[in-house]
């Protein structure tokens, strides 16, 4: 009875924290100004957010049927591994639709590597 | 209590749902489009995996797990068509 009632309270807390950070997660992407800023915010928070309702998933899983389930755990793994090449791939993006207009000279005859390559040079017109 | 804290939870992502929605409509650029459907994929599992906790069933974890596949795969294939100007080379 008190092992049922201790597990319940650490599901709720689960969900109520995978929750909140969900929420903060999504409302980041709609206010934050910079497009890195902008990226920050969900691939943080909602991956927690995820997590935690995963992790309460399971453990309601546990506590009802009393056999613990291996998905949830498969697709935290997945969502952990997959998040950060996500995020790579977005930022590569954005520098490369919009360079910053700050750069300094690279002292050479060629760009920075990001946009100017010794195969192929990437112009705005490629992508 | 839990039934409290998992509506608390559902109603909290079904709100980052809907602010995904407006953030996919006033994005300025493409990269911010991506990202705002990539955010929107992880809130629609979080949705289905707390609405199978909801019904108790557990067949909703196959759905949630497909839909964190696809999502990866697709945000990925938008990036690199966007980055290469196509997808396998």
């Amino acid at each position: 009875m008190t092992l049922d009632f201790a597990l319940e309270l650490v599901i709720a807390a689960a969900l109520v924290i995978g929750g909140v950070f969900g929420l903060i997660g999504s409302f980041g992407l709609l206010k934050l100004r910079g497009a890195m800023q902008r990226l920050h915010a969900p691939t943080k928070a909602t991956t927690v957010g995820v997590g935690s309702a995963l992790i309460a998933s399971a453990l309601d899983s546990v506590m009802t049927t009393g056999i613990a389930s291996w998905h949830e755990i498969l697709v935290t793994l997945f969502l952990f591994l997959t998040a950060p090449l996500t995020a790579l791939y977005l930022a590569k993006v954005h520098l490369l639709t919009k360079p910053p207009a700050d750069l300094p000279p690279t002292g050479t005859d060629r760009g920075w590597s990001n946009s100017d390559s010794p195969d192929r040079k990437v112009t705005p017109a490629d992508l | 209590m839990l039934s409290f804290a998992l509506t608390f939870a559902l109603t909290c992502f079904a709100i980052g749902f809907a602010m995904n929605l407006l953030a996919f409509a006033r994005a300025p650029t493409i990269a911010d489009r991506i990202l705002s459907v990539d955010t929107m994929v992880i809130n629609g599992i979080a949705l289905i995996v707390l609405y199978g906790v909801k019904t108790g069933s557990n067949l909703y974890l196959d759905a949630a797990m497909l839909l964190a596949l696809t999502g990866f795969v697709t945000t990925i294939a938008f990036c690199k068509f966007l980055l290469r100007g196509s997808l396998i080379e």
